[in-house]
């Protein structure tokens, strides 16, 4: 467990170096991210040296955000002003990008890949 | 009455309500009671009840926050998994996901403009669709209220990983992989999440949504703002 912990750290520390060195918008958390998936492509790692700490982490993401959340509680004013505005905008963007994203994608996927490809995909998926 | 300040306590207390949350809503089955919003509330009707400020919440709260990093980190490993995947269609998911960035921002400050909301909101609602750290980093750069955007960052989280499925269903999106974009895209780490109890590739799929569209929004959003007139 103590690897699993280090090896997650290790990454998240890259990413840190990374922001902090070339000073680029994005989160270390997601620099992390990708080069963890890199690493793993790569073989320098193994899936079971992180597999545990990570699903861990994974499955239970929502929790982290509660204090995030908790801190509605410093915009009360606001939202009891806007309240509307904040919450249509919100619930509708919402479902807008999930029709948009899965519109273009389909499109696209029409535009340029093969049938075979996606007969594949659908069982692979089952 | 001053010990109900303790950090260790605010911590205990955040585990207990988020374990009763997931209790009720299993006891219950209701999908509305949804444990991270019911915990949020509790948790603030506990600290107005006691009148204890969020600061003081915070000093606890801060080291629960501090797993979101390595949590997203971890979303690496359910990312390579589908790595081969992802690199046969990397023309769709790049475009389609571009798409689901630029409808975004542009759809909330459109429609929060319409209803009349202040400048300072709509610039704090404009990058609600990706995860905490880039949004709020956004909305200070664009004069938003990051405490604000990052409590609506959480709650569009939230309605994106109760209501993703259905509105997917709707809207008729049968590929997989563009159902767990999409809910990425729209609801980042916590509709990943959800995505995730549906099924690892889903989840996958998700983490590569709130991937993508955290970047493209970290990089676009000033321009797409600059371009529809409202920064």
């Amino acid at each position: 467990m103590i690897l699993q912990f280090g090896i997650i750290f290790l990454f998240l520390a890259i990413g840190e170096f990374i922001v902090w060195s070339t000073g680029i918008p994005v989160p270390s958390s997601i620099i992390g991210m990708i080069l963890l998936a890199a690493s793993l492509k790569a073989g320098i790692i193994k899936p079971r040296h992180v597999e545990r700490l990570s699903n861990f982490l994974v499955r239970n993401l929502g929790f982290f955000f509660v204090p995030a959340g908790v801190g509605l509680m410093n915009c009360l004013g606001l939202i009891s002003k806007e309240w509307l505005p904040i919450v249509v905008a919100a619930v509708g963007s919402t479902i807008i990008i999930i029709a948009v994203t899965g519109w273009v994608h389909r499109f696209v996927r029409k535009v340029f890949s093969h049938k075979a490809t996606s007969k594949d995909e659908l069982q692979k998926i089952g | 009455m001053d010990f109900l300040t303790n950090k260790f306590l605010l911590i205990a207390a955040t585990f207990i309500f988020y374990l009763g949350s997931q209790l009720l809503q299993k006891r219950t089955g209701v999908k509305l009671l949804n444990p991270i919003l019911l915990a949020i509330a509790a948790m603030i009707g506990f600290l107005l009840l006691f009148d204890i400020d969020y600061k003081t919440y915070q000093a606890g709260g801060e080291y629960i926050d501090f797993w979101l990093k390595p949590a997203v980190v971890a979303l690496g490993l359910p990312l390579y998994k589908q790595l081969s995947t992802i690199k046969k269609q990397l023309l769709p998911l790049l475009i389609s996901e571009l798409a689901g960035c630029v409808a975004g921002i542009v759809s909330v400050v459109l429609i929060a403009k319409l209803l009349g909301a202040s400048h300072e909101v709509i610039m704090s609602l404009a990058p609600k669709a990706v995860t905490t750290p880039i949004a709020m980093e956004i909305s200070s750069a664009v004069g938003g209220i990051p405490s604000l955007t990052a409590a609506v960052v959480v709650c569009t989280g939230i309605f994106g990983g109760m209501a993703g499925f259905k509105i997917i269903k709707i809207s008729r999106i049968k590929s997989p992989i563009a159902q767990g974009l999409s809910i990425g895209t729209a609801a980042h780490a916590v509709g990943t999440s959800a995505a995730m109890e549906r099924s690892e590739r889903y989840g996958a799929f998700s983490s590569l949504g709130l991937t993508l569209n955290g970047l493209f929004t970290a990089m676009l959003s000033p321009f797409i703002l600059h371009l529809i007139g409202v920064y």
